[in-house]
């Protein structure tokens, strides 16, 4: 049987990790190759990068980042923030990403998607949506948050599906940060809309979240942030939490 | 010894590559190379791919003599040879991805889109899944039954010959996610990102 993945994400900034681990034995807290090795030891089925350096000049440091992980770590590694080109794409894989995200790329231009998954195969298309409620609806932001796209999410994400993306890695951007919950209603409807795998993000704060997120947001996997973080909870904890309600996973 | 990653511009092999060297440490020379006569000169070989099987069969023509290689290397000399993922799936007589494309033929079958059942199984199947050994394998050897493996994929490869299945794995159906046919292995999970089972399994050929 399939098992529902789970997904430590870790923000990365001029190629140091912004939020961590907060592990005394730590050499150092802001090496995420390190940070990256500790998840997959603990279990992680795969890890993300979310590269959050602002400026142009820094934005090499994440190859450097993905180069080094990849010699260490033997799971999936997934790399998003930033990827703007079929060029850019085929930098992260060289450097060993096994998918990469593309984010406001794929809004802008959503030949990148159709392109780069003919290049590069589907299976390691990642698009990310990050969704904000209006009324009844979701519309898409871009640029981390700031722009509103206007386009309806749910419309959107079955685009992206017949583009070529292999899956979906949707955030709700009314949630994110706050550590109330992932938006199962968004999850859920983009989820029954694809049949692509999705991943949720955005907003977990507690091990039920996740479990909501799977049996009611009908999520493949889930990707978590905050509560990874600082030792709050560890990857194996989480597992053991889904495994008691139920939830299929690789323990 | 010399193992040769077969480098046709069949995708990302970046990790394939990280994973072999990772295991060989300093005790085993891996190059990555479709010069011919480097591959000749191997003792084993890995086939990997990604992207479609049409794409693979595609790129593996593109460089010529390379299919005439790797048929003397597997069939001819019978050396031990490892596809990973679409390299395992090329060994097919014929795959029906995009279009209609003839395979290597190493081993009978077809390779064909997994039944998601109405909509019911997600695809690509994307994730960690158990794998039922059913067969006896170099490749298994200390690896234990239902361990899991991380696959990534929305063909499947069903050959003729039942007999030539190492491991299945469920999902939909009773999926093909090894195959063994003397010295030609192959594997439908991706070994290089499977943790240290994986790597284990690169180990066991390695030593072959």
């Amino acid at each position: 049987m399939l098992k529902t993945r789970i997904i430590p994400c870790l923000d990365v900034k001029n190629g140091r990790v912004v939020k961590g681990i907060n592990f005394v034995d730590l050499k150092d807290a802001g090496d995420p190759v390190e940070q990256a090795k500790i998840y997959s030891d603990g279990g992680a089925d795969e890890i993300c990068f979310l590269d959050i350096t602002a400026s142009n000049e820094n934005r090499d440091t994440i190859y450097d980042v993905v180069e080094r992980t990849s010699k260490k770590c033997f799971v999936p590694l997934t790399v998003g923030g930033g990827v703007r080109s079929i060029e850019d794409i085929n930098k992260l894989l060289n450097c060993g990403a096994d998918k990469v995200s593309i984010n406001t790329a794929a809004v802008e231009n959503p030949k990148v998607v159709l392109e780069s998954s003919k290049k590069f195969g589907s299976q390691c298309i990642v698009v990310a949506i990050d969704a904000k409620k209006n009324g009844d609806k979701w519309e898409i932001f871009t640029h981390g948050g700031r722009n509103n796209s206007g386009l309806d999410a749910l419309e959107y994400a079955k685009k992206m599906e017949n583009n070529g993306a292999g899956e979906l890695l949707v955030t709700s951007m009314d949630r994110d940060g706050t550590q109330i919950g992932y938006d199962i209603d968004l999850m859920s409807k983009i989820a029954s809309k694809v049949n692509i795998p999705l991943i949720a993000s955005g907003g977990v704060g507690n091990l039920d979240h996740l479990v909501d997120g799977i049996k009611l947001g009908n999520a493949s996997a889930v990707l978590a942030a905050s509560i990874f973080h600082y030792g709050k909870h560890s990857v194996q904890e989480a597992k053991e939490y889904l495994d008691s309600k139920g939830i299929p996973v690789r323990i | 010894m010399k193992v040769t990653i077969v480098d046709y511009n069949s995708g990302n092999i970046s990790s394939v590559i990280n994973s072999f060297n990772e295991v060989a440490q300093d005790k085993v020379n891996i190059e990555v190379t479709a010069d011919l006569n480097k591959i000749k000169s191997s003792d084993k070989v890995v086939l990997p791919g990604q992207g479609s099987f049409k794409s693979c069969v595609d790129a593996l023509k593109k460089i010529n003599g390379l299919i005439d290689t790797l048929n003397e290397f597997a069939i001819t000399n019978k050396k031990p040879l490892l596809g990973i993922c679409v390299g395992l799936q090329m060994f097919a007589d014929i795959g029906y991805e995009e279009t209609e494309t003839k395979g290597l033929g190493w081993i009978p079958g077809k390779v064909s889109k997994i039944d998601n059942q109405n909509g019911k199984y997600k695809l690509p199947h994307i994730g960690w899944n158990q794998i039922n050994i059913v067969k006896e394998s170099k490749i298994f050897e200390n690896v234990e039954n239902y361990t899991h493996m991380y696959f990534v994929h929305s063909y499947e490869f069903i050959p003729k010959d039942k007999n030539m299945i190492s491991a299945t794995t469920d999902y939909s159906s009773n999926i093909v996610c090894a195959v063994e046919n003397e010295n030609i292995f192959g594997t439908q999970f991706h070994p290089e990102k499977s943790d240290k089972i994986g790597l284990k399994i690169i180990d066991n050929f390695i030593n072959i």
